[in-house]
């Protein structure tokens, strides 16, 4: 198994993400990851989707994903030519004694602060997955107290946007 | 010109403006307001089902005898449920149909209201395509949008799921057609000419070619160029279930039906083949057996409309996306253009043995009952090939593929991919209204029947005067083969005792407003189908009573390899193994 990630345009429309997600299910395929949002398009949203297949189902995800009417467009961004990044927030166990040591990996992880209680932080990381995972694992000595996390969001690196074209095929439409 | 009216007339308004003339259905409370201006137009007749499975059924029977896109209806809840095991049966066989719900008001929806159902929800995973309108002023350009969708690409079924209110609302109708919404659909119909080249030089390369051809070639109109492309080339042509009169039947390079109840010579064709030229077709597991052994030494061309389909289950070695009616007309201008042309003298030996030594058979009873497959064999002498007939799922429908010879594309009309029990009398019922002028004959099993004889009723009052051969053994005929086969003849709830007159077909066709026959001998086979075709202002409905240890031969067993193909039960076909 590898895993791909996949920017996919899909229609700003209510249901998208349920059809998506649904189609994932049906066809057996797994998801590690997946991230929605609005684009700088009002009428595009983007999926961030990860995916852990091998190469020849992976043909069939991207050709069933295709199949679906809101789908606009979809791209597989080589990690090496994407920027790819989680968010993370973490709560941990911090009182008079630890939380200097504590602050000190959050400087070395270029991650913040984003709230003190007398016996716990809570730290905001954003990173690739590599880095939140080494992340976490320096703080578990100090008692991690509550975990959440995004889904991975990606974009290809240079000038150039794949929104471009889709962009076009919807304005002709409209 | 602009208009205000109700999104009812909207509705009505815009199922003109696409040319539909016939919609199957049953009203209800959600979807009530339509059916007042449904009442005064007079481009679309309303035919009123007694079931709404029967309505779907109706409408893929209406589709795929006329290739147009057939329109079912119902309200919201139950209805719409009742809809569902049609629209995955059209979903599978890729038939063009739209099916337009009521759902209840907007400001209900969520609220587990009275008859709510997420029929959109539910329907996901076999449409192609499903809308749901809250607002009034989107349902004309939906109804444009959904029937786009359904009948163009792979066609395949749209849901339009319509909020009460919004049926109820005022809008004004757009100056038709309105603009359609669907920048992310765009189906590729043009085959890709490098693809066709190769496809063009490994036809001229290869030794024993087989055309595999599929529902997809008929749904393209491409039968006539199928038939130039075979004769042109000399290849021998498979034609799948969904396929049957695509090729005819009568013509030498037709080998057969491939697939789990193929003749040998189509399994054998594609089994010993170097090359698979496949048109529209999905490498189903029913054609293929098991995948791993199944055509060992074919490389594989594949053509088809949906790119999904193509090195789903085998890997294509030259990948075709297109419309096979564009794809079968550039091959026979590659084939044309090159200088070299394929010999098969000895692939054609060889099938000609496999066609001649294992032609399709049966046997017959000493007690002198009735041979199901002697039924198909007089309907298809004395009815012939103008006629449609349209089939269920089992053994009776595997009969009619094996021994109804088709001439002509779209004269079989069954339920291939989802096998639906009772798909049968209401597909012929809706392929009659589609082609008033055609015999049309249900043929059905006993069990498949009593799922959807209701229809009856329907036929008679409405004027549809179908005919409908009951193949009954009194089972369950298919599964009680395999437990014949594969469960030591333990019959466990197969068993309609329908040998009892339980029901009373006859009787049963008389309640309905038919005429009812039965015969039991091969002796009356003749002379009842022909007092059948003289019968022509009422649906007439004949009980054949057949033998209940009558069984589908070929067979590949489920999951087995069509190497294992037995013509009969643990007869093996002897392959000469020159590869």
């Amino acid at each position: 198994m590898s895993r791909h990630t996949l920017s996919v345009l899909v229609e700003n429309k209510p249901g998208v993400l349920a059809r998506v997600a649904a189609l994932f299910s049906r066809r057996g395929f797994n998801i590690d990851s997946l991230a929605v949002g609005p684009t700088e398009h009002a009428d595009i949203s983007r999926m961030t989707i990860v995916v852990n297949v091998e190469e020849l189902p992976l043909e069939q995800v991207t050709k069933q994903l295709n199949k679906l009417v809101n789908v606009l467009k979809i791209v597989e961004l080589d990690p090496g030519q994407a920027v790819q990044r989680e968010l993370m927030l973490i709560k941990v166990r911090a009182d008079a004694d630890t939380r200097s040591n504590v602050l000190e990996l959050v400087n070395l992880f270029r991650a913040r602060c984003v709230d003190v209680a007398s016996d716990a932080v809570t730290i905001e990381v954003t990173g690739t997955p590599d880095k939140l995972e080494a992340f976490i694992k320096v703080l578990e000595p100090f008692g991690i107290k509550e975990l959440v996390q995004s889904g991975m969001v990606a974009i290809g690196r240079g000038a150039r946007s794949i929104t471009d074209r889709s962009l076009r095929a919807l304005d002709r439409t409209a | 010109m602009t208009e205000q009216m109700t999104g009812a007339q909207a509705l009505v308004r815009a199922l003109e403006h696409v040319g539909v003339d016939t919609v199957f259905g049953i009203p209800g409370g959600a979807i009530l307001p339509a059916y007042d201006p449904l009442y005064d137009s007079t481009k679309v007749r309303h035919v009123l089902v007694r079931h709404e499975q029967g309505a779907g059924h109706a409408a893929q029977g209406y589709a795929q005898a006329t290739g147009r896109v057939g329109v079912c209806m119902a309200t919201s809840g139950p209805g719409a449920t009742n809809l569902v095991t049609p629209i995955a049966d059209a979903y599978m066989d890729s038939v063009p149909m739209v099916a337009i719900t009521g759902q209840v008001a907007s400001h209900a929806i969520g609220t587990d209201a009275f008859q709510e159902a997420d029929i959109s929800g539910i329907t996901m995973p076999i449409t192609k395509h499903n809308f749901l309108i809250t607002d009034p002023a989107d349902i004309a350009r939906t109804i444009l949008e959904a029937f786009h969708i359904a009948s163009t690409g792979r066609p395949g079924p749209v849901l339009v799921d319509i909020s009460k209110d919004a049926l109820q609302a005022t809008t004004t109708f757009p100056s038709w057609p309105p603009a359609m919404q669907l920048p992310g659909y765009r189906p590729v119909t043009r085959p890709h000419s490098k693809q066709i080249r190769e496809a063009a030089k490994l036809i001229a390369e290869a030794k024993r070619p087989v055309l595999y051809v599929g529902g997809g070639v008929h749904k393209a109109g491409a039968s006539a160029e199928l038939r130039e492309f075979a004769e042109l080339t000399g290849i021998p042509v498979v034609t799948t279930l969904m396929a049957r009169g695509t090729f005819p039947d009568s013509h030498p390079q037709h080998m057969g039906m491939p697939g789990m109840h193929g003749s040998v010579s189509a399994v054998g064709a594609l089994q010993k083949s170097d090359l698979i030229i496949g048109l529209g077709v999905r490498f189903d597991d029913r054609v293929t057996g098991e995948l791993s052994s199944f055509a060992p030494y074919a490389k594989v061309v594949h053509a088809d409309i949906d790119p999904a389909e193509i090195s789903k289950n085998r890997h294509a070695d030259v990948p075709i996306v297109g419309d096979c009616k564009e794809v079968l007309t550039e091959l026979i201008a590659a084939v044309r253009a090159d200088d070299r042309k394929g010999d098969y003298t000895d692939w054609w030996t060889a099938l000609n043995t496999y066609k001649t030594t294992y032609p399709l058979g049966y046997a017959e009873f000493e007690d002198g009952s009735l041979a199901p497959q002697y039924v198909m064999e007089r309907l298809s002498a004395i009815v012939g090939p103008d006629a449609i007939y349209t089939a269920g799922v089992g053994q009776h429908q595997m009969w009619a593929a094996q021994f109804i010879g088709y001439e002509r594309p779209g004269t079989f009309i069954n339920s291939g991919g989802a096998g639906t029990m009772g798909f049968s009398l209401p597909a012929a019922m809706g392929a009659k209204m589609g082609r008033p002028d055609a015999t049309v004959w249900a043929i059905d099993g006993d069990g498949c029947f009593q799922m959807t004889n209701q229809e009856l009723a329907t036929c008679t009052i409405e004027g549809v005067p179908i005919k409908v051969a009951i193949i009954n053994n009194g089972n369950l005929g298919m599964v009680r083969q395999w437990q014949t086969l594969f469960y030591n003849e333990r019959y466990s709830n197969t068993d309609l005792q329908t040998v009892r007159r339980i029901p009373d077909f006859v009787k049963l066709a008389e309640a309905y407003g038919c005429v009812g026959l039965r015969c039991e001998r091969p002796e009356d086979v003749d002379a009842t189908i022909e007092k059948a075709m003289e019968i022509n202002d009422v649906p007439v409905v004949i009980d054949f009573v057949v033998h209940q240890d009558a069984m589908v031969w070929p067979m590949v067993a489920a999951g087995t390899s069509n190497d294992d193909i037995k013509f009969a039960r643990d007869m093996a076909p002897v392959w000469d193994s020159e590869e």
